[in-house]
């Protein structure tokens, strides 16, 4: 305590330090008087009183040193004094200063910008208590699809697991829906979280208002209950705290709100956050079952991973055992999937592929910073040459070399922190402006914050840059005196060893930037060869979608809600402008909202040798002139007709890729029979469309089925089944615009006014270019700091052949008055900045393939190491070589001999 | 322990005993009250005095204002305050401790330590 109170004196001592020196002076003269008269007093003379009281005394200047030793920190003193002592150099010098602090500010806040993107994304903990425990329950099943071999959970396994688990604190299953809410206010769709009993209590974030569901809420035939989130409680209900107990029309069926959530709760932690969370009320299975559900658990603690993975490979046991196979489908496909457990780190789960993505920006970001460290070193490097004899002569006049040491690190890191303290200008605005528009594909975008452990990054990076651009200065010139010494009043000569240290620094500058530069060159083929790809529909942008549902309670029989459906089409395609109007489950790149509708296809007779019989395909279901309005290409044989809806016809369309894969071509496959299930009726393709790329073109594209919107049996239903739920997609030069939306809105509700109407998005070109976004974003990103690269290099190379032509000024005019013409000299100085840059470019292009392949998940249809983008790049490098040798290289040209003899 | 390790200890410890004893002195005044109680035992210089005073006042054992001494100069009076009177108080108590089992020790004779 007192040791600690005495040290906070010390630090502080600084503010008080002149005051105290003169207090001290005071107090020392009066001692020496007051002995001294004591002295006269014992009746010595006043002189050799004086002498005796300053004996007694002590040496005053040993004891104020000892004194002001104790008095501050002698370190930091020290460090004061160099960091005075630099902050006065860069006074004089505001250009080199300038230039360094700026090249730092720079490297610094752009590193500091990303840190702080990956510190929110990737490394805090998920905002729930004890993260850590929660997981994601999935499996694979590598028998059932080869190509895409993750499955999540059915109901059986949820009814299995929520039994017989070890390991499991709290489990359950969940899966994004819409719900029809309506009643109060306009019709909407809104949003819907549908869990399980046990999801809510494994996230264990108390509710706001009221209370979760129990487990009697999560049965079925009890009263229907809904929880709300804070974000639409406040929209719907104003912040109304009387609203437990209500009741709200949801799918047409009261259901009355038991809880609000917090606002601080969230779960998809993307742009499309659930507004209400449903209890999904599952009824206990009578099979296997379908895989619609994503299992979430919260561990028992001390379990870990690989125990629960145990105990879910055991649990598979139990639950293909316990379960028959669904009607319609052969138990030997359960057996032959080969299920094994997936149990991963929920945060795994919502951050997916995003780190690497992160992690390349980050990557490249650091480089730049060591471009930025290099130049700095090289400007000090001058700078400390132009010191040499200064600093020599100082060490031979006693200075300890560890204190020239330290001075010449006290400059730098100085540097380093001037420049932090100005990156933390654009590092924030550069965290503002990512998340406000990072790409929305992006998890945990709202987040990201500036808290403190990106302050301390920034510093921690302000420090080391400072360190790494001081250290080579500092190994060159902070030695023992005798070697420093020798170099004093050199200047004229050129020795290689002078230069060899600029040299490397401009190579690996040249280096760093080919390496940054073929990143960013590999993007912008990326995303040149996506731009080509015919995503399987045209126009995007002029693709104007709706979603709407008719919910049994306003057509009961399928074919009525078809004829509305047909109806509210008709309107629609009335609307000015409008071209053409189409309907489906949902429209292409849709399902990167979260809804995929993926079915198993048994093909009755393929023809081609060796390929299975059944497939998992991505099933949809449409209305006629859905193609059309899509642009979507048919190969051969035709599209829907509504007879084929309301006549039952047993029909399909299926893909290309799909045609291809059983019978060997689109023709081919006219003729042949499809179904979905051994109770389905076998339909007959019709038609062939063209590949779509539904998941965005950097995906492969799916094989699809497409069957009619309104059909007599479907999947296992017994019944008529008609498409309840569905986009509308409405060809317009007006797609996009508030009126279109409008008008359509009213189209619809003059059918059927009860009818919500929700659009997520406006258009497909606003899917189409959310699928690219994380292309774009890395390609933005990657051409920013490949830019700052190339510019730092050009000024590295600028730099050095700048400073050899004028430290060899006076030699170019001793030649030019020997008789040497101008044009002479410029092949030398070129020669020298040609030969770095391609020292660098070579050196860089063994790193970039080296480095390249770490973001090779990034990249589609160019391979990592792309021929033309290196040569591009290279010649690029060159050619700024050229440039950037050959304006300092023409100065010598210029040089008057007579001036240059006399400089000296 | 070093030397002047124990010398600025028992230092301190006498700068105390002598405020504690004498109320508020000047550094003069106390350099000279240590070296009469003392005798020449303590030959030290009377400058070494001010770090000691300095570090005390850090730690806040002693506090100092500016008064008028004896032939009316301006001079810092240092003087105890109460966390200074309660180190004193452990001190003195650690000291005499020591010192009375060192002189148990330099007294004994032989066949008592044997």
């Amino acid at each position: 305590m007192k040791a600690l109170r005495r040290f906070f004196r010390r630090l502080t001592s600084w503010t008080t330090s002149a005051r105290d020196e003169e207090f001290l002076r005071a107090e020392f003269d009066d001692h020496v008087a007051m002995q001294a008269a004591e002295y006269v007093r014992d009746g010595l003379p006043p002189e050799e009183a004086r002498r005796q009281a300053l004996l007694k005394f002590g040496s005053v200047e040993a004891i104020k040193e000892s004194y002001r030793d104790q008095r501050s920190l002698p370190l930091l003193d020290t460090l004061a004094r160099d960091t005075r002592h630099a902050l006065r150099r860069f006074r004089k010098n505001p250009v080199f200063t300038a230039a360094v602090v700026l090249t730092l500010a720079l490297g610094i806040g752009g590193n500091t910008a990303i840190f702080g993107v990956i510190e929110s994304v990737l490394i805090r903990p998920l905002p729930y208590p004890d993260a850590e425990a929660l997981v994601g329950v999935w499996h694979t099943a590598p028998g059932m699809s080869a190509a895409d071999p993750r499955m999540n959970c059915s109901p059986s396994m949820y009814f299995t697991y929520r039994d017989e688990n070890r390991t499991f604190q709290h489990f359950g299953v969940w899966r994004f829906g819409v719900a029809p809410v309506t009643g109060a206010g306009e019709p909407e769709l809104s949003r819907a979280l549908m869990v399980t009993h046990g999801v809510l209590d494994a996230l264990d974030v108390k509710p706001l208002l009221g209370r979760w569901f129990s487990q009697a809420d999560d049965t079925p035939a009890s009263a229907e209950t809904v929880i709300l989130t804070h974000g639409y409680w406040g929209r719907r209900f104003l912040g109304d705290s009387s609203v437990i107990g209500r009741t709200m029309i949801i799918n047409a069926r009261p259901h009355t709100v038991i809880g609000v959530m917090p606002e601080s709760f969230e779960f998809s932690r993307n742009a499309r956050e659930p507004e209400l969370i449903l209890p999904l009320r599952l009824e206990r299975p009578r099979s296997l079952g379908t895989f619609a559900f994503q299992g979430i658990a919260r561990l028992r603690p001390g379990v870990t991973l690989t125990q629960a993975n145990a105990d879910l490979a055991r649990m598979l046991e139990v639950w293909l055992r316990s379960w028959p196979s669904p009607r319609g489908l052969d138990s030997a496909v359960f057996l032959n999937a080969r299920f094994a457990p997936q149990i991963q780190p929920l945060k795994q789960e919502i951050v997916g592929n995003a780190g690497t993505m992160l992690w390349v920006v980050m990557g490249t970001l650091a480089m730049v910073l060591l471009i930025a460290c290099a130049n700095v070193a090289s400007l000090l490097l001058v700078d400390a040459e132009v010191r040499g004899p200064e600093l020599a002569v100082r060490a031979a006049l006693g200075a300890g070399w560890r204190r020239i040491a330290g001075q010449l690190l006290a400059e730098s890191m100085t540097l380093g922190l001037l420049g932090g303290a100005l990156g933390l200008g654009p590092a924030y605005l550069g965290l503002k402006i990512l998340a406000a528009h990072g790409p929305s594909t992006l998890p945990r975008l709202n987040e990201i914050s500036f808290d403190p452990w990106v302050l301390a990054f920034a510093f921690g990076a302000s420090l080391l840059s400072g360190a790494l651009a001081g250290i080579i200065p500092l190994a060159k010139y902070a030695r023992p005196p005798a070697a420093a010494l020798r170099t004093v009043g050199r200047t004229f000569s050129q020795t290689r060893e002078r230069h060899r240290a600029r040299n490397t620094l401009v190579v690996v500058q040249v280096a760093l930037a080919l390496v940054l530069l073929v990143g960013a060159g590999l993007m912008i083929r990326t995303f040149q060869q996506l731009r080509a790809m015919q995503p399987g529909f045209t126009q995007p942008e002029t693709i104007h979608i709706v979603r709407s549902s008719i919910p049994e309670t306003v057509a009961k029989e399928p074919a009525r809600a078809m004829r509305m459906w047909q109806e509210i089409l008709d309107k629609i395609a009335a609307i000015p402008g409008v071209t053409s109007v189409g309907l489906a489950g949902q429209v292409p790149l849709e399902a990167q909202l979260g809804f995929r509708n993926r079915q198993r296809l048994d093909a009755e007779r393929p023809t081609l040798e060796g390929r299975p019989r059944n497939t998992s395909v991505e099933m949809r279901l449409i209305a006629p002139s859905f193609f059309k309005t899509m642009g979507t290409r048919i190969i051969v044989g035709r599209d829907f007709t509504w007879p084929d809806l309301y006549e039952h016809r047993h029909v399909a369309i299926v893909s290309d890729n799909l045609a291809r894969a059983w019978w060997g071509g689109p023709r081919a496959a006219l003729g042949q029979r499809v179904r979905e299930s051994s109770i389905a009726p076998w339909r007959e393709v019709v038609g062939v469309v063209e590949d779509v790329y539904d998941d965005g073109v950097h995906v492969p594209a799916p094989e699809f089925a497409y069957l009619p919107a309104l059909m007599d049996r479907h999947l296992v239903f017994d019944n008529e089944f008609v498409l309840r739920g569905a986009t509308v997609a409405i060809r317009s030069e007006r797609a996009g615009t508030e009126s279109l939306l409008g008008e359509a809105r009213n189209a619809i509700w003059s059918v059927n006014g009860r009818q919500p109407v929700f659009s997520f998005v406006n258009t497909v070109g606003q899917l189409y270019d959310q699928s690219m976004a994380r292309t774009s974003f890395t390609l933005i990103i990657l051409a920013i700091v490949g830019g700052m690269a190339l510019l730092l290099g050009i000024v590295g190379i600028y730099g050095v052949i700048a400073y050899a032509v004028s430290q060899r000024t006076r030699e170019i005019g001793l030649r030019m008055a020997l008789g040497a013409r101008p044009a002479t000299m410029l092949p030398v100085f070129l020669r020298q900045g040609l030969l770095l840059a391609a020292i660098g470019v070579g050196v860089g292009l063994a790193a970039a393939v080296g480095l390249t392949r770490l973001m090779s998940s990034l990249l589609f249809g160019v391979a990592a190491v792309d021929p033309l983008t290196y040569a591009a790049v290279s010649a690029l490098l060159m050619a700024a070589a050229v440039l950037a040798s050959y304006v300092p290289a023409r100065r010598a040209m210029a040089i008057d001999p007579v001036e240059a003899l006399r400089a000296e | 322990m070093k030397d002047t390790d124990v010398r600025q200890g028992t230092l301190a410890l006498m700068v105390l005993r002598t405020l504690d004893v004498l109320g508020p002195l000047h550094g003069y005044g106390i350099a000279r009250r240590i070296e009469q109680i003392s005798g020449d035992l303590l030959t030290v210089n009377q400058g070494t005095l001010y770090p000691v005073l300095l570090k005390l006042t850090q730690e806040g054992s002693i506090g100092s204002e500016w008064g008028a001494s004896e032939n009316n100069r301006k001079a810092r009076f240092y003087k105890l305050t109460r966390q200074g009177r309660k180190q004193l108080q452990a001190e003195a108590r650690f000291w005499e401790q020591t010192t009375t089992i060192m002189e148990r020790f330099v007294a004994a004779k032989a066949e008592d330590l044997q």
